[in-house]
Parts: C-alpha cells; structure tokens; sequence
C-alpha cells in the first residue's frame, strides 16, 4: 500500500507498569491499568503523536464479568490505528475520562454510560445521550433484556417452527413496555428530566450579573420538531441578546437500537440495516460494514466487485453532497428550489441503484467477499452518461448558481468558524475537518480497498466557515468524478467473478475483533465488531461520524448569532439515523 | 355516494332559466366541501426517519406532489390537515407526535408510511421503539414498504382523498379530537394505564420478596 509502514512505538518497554499487549487470539493491541489511562493517554498525544481519537466503545464481556472501553487512535498525518482497551469489573464499572485530552471523546462517553452503565470519571456531563433520564437500565448490557424479548440470536424459532405468534401478544400490556418492580406511576414528575437538562445548561453559563447594565441570558429550545433541523434533532441555546454562549444538543429521538439488534442478528443480516443507518448513503455503509467482517474472515474480494463497490461509493458521496448543498440553501432560506436542482440528479443516480440493488434507496448491495450482482447493462450505460456528461456539468451548474451569489456569501463567510486544532481535537471528520484546513481523508491516510490505485486530490479549504463546508462539498463531489471517470475505464470486462468463494446465508467469522473505516461522505464511518466465532456478532459498534461530528457544534455556534445556528447544523450534514443509530 | 352522471345534472328536474345554463352548478354542500379540501390537503413537513427522505423526493421534481394540492408543506401542527407519519416512532418521540397530533385542528387524518409506521418494521424488537404509531393514535391509511416508493406514498395519498371524497360533515368532526399524552418514565407510560402499570409493578415486587424470603429460608 501507499502507506510506509511505521513501525508501532513499543509501548510496554515505556510503561511496564501500566500496559501489557492484548494477547487474546484476534485481537490487537494494548491493555492500560485504568489507573494509568490519563498519563498514558497523554503520552500518546503528545509524545507519539495520535493526536486524533476516532472511537470509543464498551464492549459488555458477560462470562469475563468485565467491561472493556476500546479506545482507536489515530495519527491525523496518516497510518493504522493504535488500539487500546480498559478492562474494568462489570459490576460499577469506572474508568478515568479522557475528555481532558481528546475533547472527542465527550459524546461517545456519554453513550457508553448510556448504553452500558459504564461511569467515567472526571467527565464535565455525564448525562444519557441517547435514552432520556430515567429511562430503566443500560440496555446495551448482555444480561439487559427488551420487553419483546425471545432469543439470544437469530434466526428464531418463531420464524422458522412452529405457530407464529405476536410480540404483542406476549407482554402484560400489548405494547413493549415493561416497568421496574414496586415502580408507582403516580409518584413519577415527568418534568424532571426537562428540567435536568436545562439547569445543566443554565449552570455552564450563568455569569455574574452586572450591575450597570441589567442583562439576563435566555434558553431558546429548538426542535425536535422543526422546519430546519433535518429531522428530530434538537438543540438548547442560551443565548446573549441574540448570539449564542452556550449550546447543548440533544439527540436520541430517533434512537432505533441498532447496536442491540445487530448483536442479535447473524452477521449477514447486518447489511440491510447498515442501509438505514444514514439512510441517503446507504452504499457507503454497506462498505464500511463489510470491510470490517472481511478484515476478520480474510477474505478479499474479485477485482470486478472492487471497482464496482468503489463505483457505487462515489456515486453515493456525489449524491450526498448534492443534497447536502441542496438543502443548506434550504436553511438559508432559499426555500426548495436550490434542493430540486439536486434533487433531479439525485434522482438519476436512484436509478443506476435501484437498476443494480432492486430499490432505490435501502441497497443492501454488497456482500462479505463481494457484491450481490452486477449492473445491467442499460443502467451501466446510464451510468457512463451520468458520470462522464452530466453530472460535471450539473455540478459546475450549482458552482455557478451559488458559489458567488451575494446572498449565500454574506450569510455563510466567516459563520461557524472551526479552527484545525478544534477540528483534530473534537474527532470531527469529513467535510467538517477538511474544510477547517485539515488534510485527512481515509481514503488516502489508510487506504482501503483499491483507492490506492486512483489518481485523486484531498479536497481543502482552510477558513473552516459555513461557507468552505459549502464549497468543499463542490470540491469533493468534482473529485468523486475522477475517480468515478477512472473506475468506469479501469473496470474489468463483464462476466468477472462478483464474489469471492460461494454465496453463503450462515457465515461464521472466526474469533476476534476488527474495526473498518470507510471515507463516508459524511466522515470517516467505523464499524467496531466483535466477534465469538459463533454466528452472530457479540459487539457490533458504529462509530457514526454525524453523531461525533455534532460534538463541534457548540464550539462553531459560539459567538454566533442565533439566526445562524440552522445554517451551521446544516453545513455539518447531519442524519439523524446515523446520529442515533 | 353515487356520482350523478351529467345528464342528470342537466335535468335536475325543474326549469333551468336560459340565462343561467351552463353557468351554474349545482351540487350537496357536502361535496362541495369535500372537493375543496380533497384537492388541498396540506401535510406536516414532520419527517421522522429514512422514509421521510422518500416523502421529500415525492414532493421533489420528478413526482411532483403539487399535483395533488399537497405541495404546501407545513412546518406547524396547527395549519396542516395530515400527519405522514415517515419512519420510526421512538418511545423518545412518542409524547411529542401525540402532542403534535392533538395539535392539528379538525378534520386531520394520520398516514402510516412504511413498515416502521405501521408496525416497528425492522426495528420492532427495539426497546425504543414503539411497534406501529396506531398504538398512540388513530390512523387511516397504511402505506407498506421499507421505505415506500414515491409512487406508493402517491398512491396512499390517493387513497386518503378517497376516503375524504365519502364523508359528511357530520362525521368529519365526529372522532376523539383529544389523546393523553404518554409519558417518559423508566419506559413508556400512557397515563391511562397508571392502575394498571401500578398493580403490575405491584405484583412483580411481590414475586421478587417472595423468592427471597424462600432463598433464604431454602
Ligand atoms: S420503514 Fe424502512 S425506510 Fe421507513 S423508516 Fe422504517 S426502516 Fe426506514
């Protein structure tokens, strides 16, 4: 590969006292004394340079009776990963926070406590994320079950013997609710988790009042349900006047327990769902989840399905970035019309998918070792039109329609302002990094599949306002045509093989963990799985870059004013299915 | 309702004035009513999740819901007719679509669009999922699909002008205009159920001391 190989520090020699190298089979890595983490961790950034943490995860080990948080880190100049893991009782697990040197870790904390009861100390608010306060237990836990429970892993029986039967049949109420024992419902104040919320806002920005002049801040609450904010997302502003000090979103409303279900799902059943994680690049996601499974099964894919898979992944990030464009002219207020330009091409490129898929937007198109089937070849004539004709001109038609209109410069220069440092510290990723001046794409830092092979340019912008989030898409998108340009020439003949060794309902991957990362339109998209060697995944992690993304978002509104906070939420293209998986 | 043909209205069966024919209709109140607000049902812009994206494609170029006097998206409850229900129905969301439903001023009518919608579609076994939005409030048309396709929303919402098309004033204004909000507690509460959630948790704590008395005297 591209990549020279750097050889990894040796971290034992340095800290004897605190590290020892994972030796289980199939895994990789380090494991720290919790005690140890921060001065570990601190060494990491500064000394060795991984000054980038691109995900952090718990992973519930139930007959271990450990809990092991899984941190990933990177170096933003490029190269793999340096994994490392603490191991804590499962019985109130506390592990030391490490917010205080990768400020990106603030949301993926929050979930692990959300999610599996993992408390980490020091962490400014350690609040539920995803599940609202007071919601029963930590549901991501093994011995955690949901109310519609009827097995540990898929198929089951209901659906393959004996009498089918309703979920709803089975619970006390006929709806999936199921309450603590002695729980008395009229005692219950259903405010009080509101109001956590906004007194935790209130308190990280109350200021002396001042005498002089008698000013008092205000808590705005915008969504979930609201014309701008891209689905239900919601955010707590206090504002000043009109600008903005402080800023808390709030997510979860479309919290779909990906990560539940996908544990008990068996690995190819994954896939499907992987499309509705951001459900307008389902492709991508495909791409990263099967990448990292093939990462643990070995296997590598026929040349014709890599083309294919990287056709597929480009159309889907020219696609993504025209809707994004598209709908960021809709929050300034240029209602619709921008949209339906892109709307129209959007279109066209639906149909080379659902041409190859069978739909047009849940693909469900690629495989463990390949892809499902080829393109016909009236949709791969479509294909060449678009790419080759088209789309350039569509795109340089946006160029010409927005990039200098006085509006859409007035509004966007120097709003949302994310520095680089900023940007590499809160793990954004993406457009959002590239446009603060930050040369990282995945696609070149640790090349996967054969983007080694094409001849491309990371797109940069350096101001890191809206308005270089908005042209860095148009940079990106022009990009993704080169390469999509290249592919289409490159691509073996058809009739090469699509699928390395035979098609299989049941895989078994062999034990161990992987983590693979795809250069998601988005950002960089990580799946983290674990596996037993049994037929199902024990942990089935997304590292999801619109949710990590959005932890930038108080520090670019800050100093803002308040009118602008839609535009800023839309520059950093957020889906709300990947925020909340 | 029968559809008259049009030479019945040509002979309604009383003497038309010459000065008047062919300028002037005549029609029941009813079906006057129900063609103005079949051709003009405006939805909620109220997407939920992957299904919506499909809801703003139809409304987009190439299906173009204008067509059917639905363009006029509506950010607010209060000025919308129909609710598209677009994806999953989260116990997170739960409260607020009922709170948004109650919202909406008569007549509104609810689509299910999707498998979510409808049932809990993929994601029915979550625990933050609610299986199907008829479990919070009344719904009149079901679209199936995982998302559905623009055409099947069109067709749906073809389906709810017809069933616009047959009512009478009376029984538009007839249905329960008002739903308790459910709550958020350790899960989702409906506060109709309160006795019965009490007598539950009631009973399962029970169970539990009488276990633990028995482990201990075992
Ligand atoms: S029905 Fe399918 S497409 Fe629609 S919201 Fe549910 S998962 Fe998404």
């Amino acid at each position: 590969m591209a990549q020279p190989a750097v050889a990894a520090p040796d971290l034992t020699a340095r800290f004897p006292d605190l590290v020892t190298p994972d030796t289980r089979k199939g895994y990789s890595g380090y494991i720290v004394k919790p005690e140890g983490l921060l001065e570990f961790a601190r060494a990491l950034r500064d000394e060795y340079g991984y000054d980038y943490l691109s995900s952090l995860t718990g992973v519930d080990y139930l007959p271990e009776g450990q809990m092991e948080v899984v941190y990933h880190a990177y170096k933003i100049t490029g190269g793999p990963p340096l994994v490392f893991k603490v191991q804590v009782p499962r019985e109130d697990p506390v592990v030391p926070s490490v917010t205080s040197i990768w400020p990106g870790a603030n949301f993926q904390e929050r979930e692990a406590w959300d999610l599996l009861g993992i408390r980490f100390e020091g962490h400014p608010n350690l609040k539920r994320i995803l599940l609202w306060e007071g919601f029963w237990g930590h549901p991501l836990r093994k011995d955690w079950r949901e109310p519609y429970y009827e097995g540990e892993h898929k198929p089951f029986k209901n659906r393959t013997a004996g009498p089918h039967f309703w979920h709803e049949d089975h619970t006390p109420f006929g709806k999936n609710v199921d309450y603590p024992p002695g729980f008395d419902p009229y005692a219950w104040d259903p405010e009080t988790a509101d109001e956590v919320l906004y007194q935790s806002v209130i308190q990280r920005t109350r200021k002396p009042r001042q005498e002089e002049l008698h000013s008092e801040q205000v808590v705005v609450n915008l969504g979930p349900q609201h014309p701008s904010t891209h689905g239900v997302f919601r955010m707590i502003a206090t504002l000043d006047g009109e600008t903005v000090v402080a800023l808390e979103p709030v997510m979860g409303y479309l919290h779909r327990n990906h990560e539940k279900i996908g544990e008990r799902n068996t690995w190819i059943m994954n896939i499907p769902y992987t499309d509705r994680l951001d459900y307008i690049t389902a492709m991508s996601n495909n791409f990263g989840y099967v990448l990292a499974v093939e990462k643990l099964m070995g296997l590598e894919p026929p040349e014709r399905a890599q083309y294919l898979r990287v056709i597929m992944a480009e159309l889907t990030r020219v696609m993504n970035h025209l809707w994004a464009i598209g709908f960021l002219l809709n929050d300034l207020g240029a209602f619709f019309t921008p949209a339906l330009y892109a709307l129209e091409e959007r279109e066209l490129i639906l149909d080379v998918f659902e041409a190859a898929s069978g739909s047009r937007m849940m693909n469900n198109y690629m495989r463990f070792g390949g892809v499902v089937r080829d393109i016909p070849e009236d949709a791969w004539d479509m294909l060449v039109k678009l790419v080759t004709d088209r789309l350039p001109r569509k795109i340089d038609e946006l160029d010409r329609f927005l990039t200098h209109n006085e509006l859409v410069r007035s509004r966007c220069m120097g709003v949302g302002v994310l520095t680089p440092e900023q940007a590499i510290a809160f793990s954004t990723a993406g457009p959002v990094l590239r446009a603060s001046g930050v040369p990282y794409d995945v696609r070149r830092a640790e090349p996967y599949g054969i983007y080694d092979r094409f001849d491309f340019d990371v797109a940069v912008r350096y101001h890191g306002d809206v308005y270089d989030r908005y042209l860095i898409r148009l940079d990106e998108a022009r990009q993704s045509l080169r390469i999509l340009q290249q592919a289409i020439r490159d691509i073996p003949e058809r009739g090469a093989p699509l699928l390395a060794g035979k098609p299989q309902y049941q895989v078994r991957v062999p034990a161990g963990e992987a983590y693979g990362r795809v250069e998601g339109p988005k950002g960089e998209l990580g799946f983290y799985v674990v596996s037993t060697g049994k037929t199902n995944p024990w942990r089935y992690h997304v590292r999801a870059p619109s949710f990590i993304n959005l932890t930038a978002l108080e520090a670019m509104s800050i100093g803002n004013k308040v009118a602008d906070l839609v535009i800023i939420l839309g520059s950093i293209d957020i889906v709300l299915g990947e925020v909340d998986r | 309702m029968k559809r008259p043909n049009g030479d019945e209205l040509q002979k309604p069966g009383y003497e038309i004035p010459d000065e008047l024919k062919g300028s002037v209709v005549v029609t029941t109140l009813n079906r006057l009513y129900n063609w103005g607000r079949r051709n003009s049902v405006w939805p909620m812009m109220f997407g939920l999740a992957c299904c919506a994206i499909e809801m703003i494609a139809t409304a987009a170029s190439r299906y173009d819901l204008a067509r059917f006097g639905m363009e006029v998206m509506r950010p607010s409850p209060r000025q919308s007719d129909v609710m598209i229900v677009s994806g999953t129905v989260t116990k997170r969301m739960a409260p607020l679509i009922v709170r948004l439903y109650n919202q909406m001023p008569m007549p509104k009518y609810v689509i299910a669009m999707g498998a979510c919608a409808s049932g809990g579609g993929p994601f029915k076994e979550g625990y933050n999922v609610v299986s199907g939005v008829d479990k919070l409030i009344p719904v009149d048309v079901y679209i199936p699909g995982c998302p559905p396709t623009p055409e099947a929303l069109l067709f749906g919402l073809m389906k709810l002008q017809q069933k616009i098309e047959k009512q009478s004033f009376k029984e538009v204004y007839t249905k329960p205009d008002y739903i308790p909000e459910p709550v958020l507690g350790p899960d989702l509460m409906d506060p109709r159920d309160y006795p019965k959630i009490r007598e539950y948790t009631q009973k399962k704590l029970q169970e539990l001391q009488e276990q633990a008395a028995q482990a201990a005297q075992g």
